[in-house]
């Protein structure tokens, strides 16, 4: 089996960048930027889904919570029981932290940096968990909007949400 | 880890199964071809197959839609062996590390797409439970794919 350095280009979409003169991972902790196409597509997204979002992070903690069980231990101290009103309140609350990162693509580290301090000192929740409730917002937003939910969306929102879990886990260590 | 019957709560079997082989025509090539579309870095294995350049390149390929339905045929044979994975998979587990050099990581990725591409053409039936019952279907896989390597 071969090793070393990765074989694929450091951008593995080298026409669309060098087109969108997005080379570079300026500004962001997670490799490659985002590019203007995959911000579009979020934006654009997120307008769609108004003031609905909190109704999907909802959704998604719940599909977390069946899928992975294991992230249930950092609520103990929640009702988790369907339709609980307290895990709609968390689902509003990582509704407007995603919010403020679609606001902020430019400058997400900062933006999160109070989040993932609190993630990291406070909650002390193994970053491993996130991209957990990341794929289950994808699943969520995949079953409610099948219409919007192409590949390139997909990706894009996949590229955006990892951007944000390294925001998260960026005071870790 | 074990698939024993209490691992999978038996209703959900069954509605497992009816997904599955409703939608075994339609997942087969849009599972894989999203794979190589929402992580590029997965076309890393299959040079031979001409163009990749681009999503819609990627979606009118005719090798990527014939090496999709074998990979999701192996998926619907894991749904009738989920008691026995490890022993279903062994050969193939074999020839994944020995002749093809794919990182098992790489099967978990496929699985996380399967699981989007189910929701997104069952959308209300892909309830957050059958998610769980897949999520535990697609780990089980990746795992018994990934036991032979050495």
């Amino acid at each position: 089996m071969q090793r070393g350095a990765p074989w694929w280009p450091r951008d593995p979409w080298p026409v669309r960048a060098g087109a969108a003169g997005t080379q570079g991972a300026a500004g962001s902790s997670a490799g490659m930027a985002l590019s203007a196409e995959d911000r579009a597509l979020v934006r654009a997204l997120w307008k769609k889904l108004g003031g609905n979002v909190g109704v999907y992070t909802t959704e998604a903690l719940e599909r977390t919570f069946l899928a992975f069980p294991a992230t249930k231990t950092y609520f103990s101290h929640l009702d988790l029981s369907p339709g609980s009103a307290q895990v709609r309140a968390h689902g509003q609350k990582v509704a407007d932290a995603l919010s403020l990162a679609v606001e902020r693509l430019d400058d997400l580290p900062r933006a999160l940096s109070a989040l993932s301090h609190l993630h990291a000192c406070q909650l002390r929740v193994d970053p491993a968990s996130f991209p957990l409730l990341g794929h289950c917002l994808l699943v969520t937003l995949a079953r409610h909007y099948p219409g919007d939910f192409s590949p390139a969306l997909q990706a894009s929102l996949d590229k955006f949400l990892s951007h944000v879990i390294s925001a998260l886990a960026s005071e870790y260590r | 880890m074990g698939m024993k019957g209490e691992y999978y709560p038996g209703k959900l079997i069954g509605k497992v199964l009816k997904i599955f082989c409703i939608s075994n025509f339609v997942s087969d090539m849009v599972s894989f071809h999203r794979l190589l579309v929402v992580y590029p870095w997965t076309q890393r294995f299959f040079d031979s197959f001409g163009n990749l350049s681009s999503p819609s390149a990627i979606l009118g390929n005719p090798k990527v839609k014939a090496h999709g339905k074998k990979v999701l045929t192996s998926f619907g044979e894991a749904i009738k062996n989920m008691d026995n994975l490890k022993t279903a998979f062994a050969k193939l587990s074999e020839l994944h590390c020995d002749k093809l050099h794919v990182d098992p990581e790489n099967f978990k990725l496929l699985g996380n797409v399967l699981v989007c591409v189910l929701a997104h053409n069952f959308g209300k039936e892909f309830t957050p439970q059958v998610q769980a019952a897949y999520q535990k279907v697609v780990a089980g896989v990746a795992n018994a794919l990934a036991h032979k390597y050495h």
